[in-house]
């Protein structure tokens, strides 16, 4: 995976992925010219969000406009923060981000300062490479009227660390693990104050609506999935990459048209991150949009998709994806303890050909009882793993891999 | 009336599951799980507050 690579659907005019800065910042002067910190009124900002119908980033897809208007609908004082933590493995769109375009979550940043009222704004990030790159562009940070102090917080990299109970419990000064809900961050977050935990490149898109408009950000993607989106297409695919695609393609268009196309045939796929669980081949037929994805019984996700190659032995990849889930549980919660070692043996003794009979049924009843259960989302996407393996294993698309023309 | 369970604080003692057997169950793992979304029929509300008064890890809020 070339961390930093990116590029643009062909033929798309980019809203984020400009100057095609591959390796390198856009500088503050380009990032003025291209319209970032222009002044712009921020007092109907929520009610283009809505009409822009801008989802969340960061994985959840969660309407914008709902947690920016709770948030400011709660009592001052109020904190924003950007969460660029992106403890996603097969992500790297956020790290793109923040590196070639800081100044762009930045701006977004400000803004949603202003569209909620907050006096506090934070930046939450981990990789070294953004904590640079963030911090030279704060130094850079022009002068805006009436804009907030923006603070950087920096945690150790870690997947729950970017959740957002967790994000709000270590700028507190806690650990960087998740909280049991409710309260949610909106209405008791960073120093118990209602918090907008927001994603960078939703942060990234809402400046763009900001100053071009909702219809504008409407004019591309779909009627229920409007815009644009950073995705991250790795693992079989020629040119593994952060690309900006709109919503309402196949997936298999996008890895041809971005990716260049299968590199290896094909024998499953991870999409929406590693949340999703597993999916077959037939899933490159699905839309990329909310709907399909989610009744293809997968996700859009925080837009990272692997490809497996045609060799790859599913039973293997879910094996180890189980193992991690393991090793990356906050364990505090009883449940997400057990369950996720249930599902990780399990997996191993499946992908040794020496399962229990009743494996399957019992991965199936996982990802059903397992939903739901933990105090952050975590266990889920263990659950979604069990769940999509057991379906997907006995199916014959899984069972006889494409090979590469 | 909406009760919460806190899978951080839970050690499934079972309590809840006991008293309030409509609204709470230990799962295979040996953890109380909710058995709806949490709202709570009338005719059983004394049980919830029983049961949340009676988890040793104070595991169970209600609100309403
Ligand atoms: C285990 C776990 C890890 C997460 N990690 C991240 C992350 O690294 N970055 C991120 O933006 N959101 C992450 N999220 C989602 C956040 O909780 C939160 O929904 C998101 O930051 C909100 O931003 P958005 O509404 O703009 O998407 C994670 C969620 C879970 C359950
Ligand atoms: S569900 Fe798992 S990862 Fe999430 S808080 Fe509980 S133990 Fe931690």
């Amino acid at each position: 995976m070339t961390e930093h690579f990116a590029d643009v659907y062909p033929g798309l005019t980019p809203r984020l992925v400009i100057g095609k800065s591959g390796s390198r910042s856009l500088s503050l002067r380009e990032e003025i010219a291209a319209g970032t910190y222009a002044p712009v009124a921020t007092g109907a900002l929520i009610d283009q969000l809505e009409q822009a119908d801008l989802r969340g980033r960061g994985g959840s897809g969660f309407p914008a406009h709902r947690k920016w208007r709770a948030v400011r609908d709660g009592a001052a004082p109020r904190v924003v923060v950007a969460n660029g933590e992106e403890g996603e493995p097969s992500s790297f769109k956020d790290r793109w981000l923040l590196t070639n375009r800081p100044h762009a979550v930045i701006d977004g940043l400000l803004l949603a300062a202003a569209a909620v009222g907050a006096d506090r704004a934070v930046i939450y990030l981990s990789h070294p490479e953004t904590v640079s790159s963030v911090r030279q562009a704060l130094v850079e940070l022009p002068s805006i009227p009436g804009r907030v102090e923006v603070e950087l917080h920096v945690v150790q990299h870690r997947y729950v660390a970017g959740e957002e109970s967790a994000v709000c419990r270590s700028i507190n000064g806690g650990p960087a693990l998740p909280l049991a809900k409710p309260p949610r961050p909106f209405e008791c977050g960073v120093d118990g104050h209602p918090t907008l935990v927001s994603n960078v490149e939703t942060l990234a898109q809402a400046a763009w609506i900001a100053r071009n408009g909702a219809d504008a950000y409407r004019a591309l993607g779909t009627s229920a999935s409007p815009g644009t989106m950073l995705v991250t297409l790795g693992g079989a695919c020629r040119r593994p990459g952060v690309y900006e695609v709109p919503y309402g393609l196949t997936l298999g268009q996008l890895i041809e048209d971005c990716a260049g196309g299968l590199s290896n045939g094909i024998g499953g796929v991870l999409a929406g991150g590693w949340f999703m669980g597993v999916a077959d081949a037939s899933l490159l037929e699905a839309t990329w949009c909310y709907d399909a994805m989610r009744a293809a019984g997968s996700g859009v996700g925080c837009g990272a998709v692997t490809v497996l190659g045609h060799d790859e032995r599913i039973e293997e990849v879910v094996a180890r994806l189980a193992r991690w889930y393991v090793e990356e549980s906050a364990q505090q919660c009883g449940v997400c303890v057990k369950g996720t070692v249930a599902i990780a043996d399990t997996l191993e003794l499946f992908s040794r050909g020496s399962a229990e009979p009743d494996a399957l049924a019992k991965l199936a009843r996982w990802g059903t009882t397992l939903q739901g259960r933990g105090a952050c989302a975590f266990l889920d996407g263990a659950a979604n793993l069990a769940g999509t393996f057991s379906k997907i294993i006995t199916s014959d698309r899984t069972m006889q891999p494409v090979a590469v023309e | 009336m909406k009760v919460f369970l806190d899978p951080i604080k839970c050690s499934g003692y079972g309590a809840c599951a006991d008293i309030c057997p409509s609204l709470f169950a230990i799962d295979e793992f040996g953890f109380a799980q909710l058995l709806s979304d949490g709202v709570v029929a009338a005719s059983d509300e004394d049980s919830a507050r029983n049961a949340a008064v009676s988890c040793a890890e104070n595991a169970i809020k209600i609100e309403g």
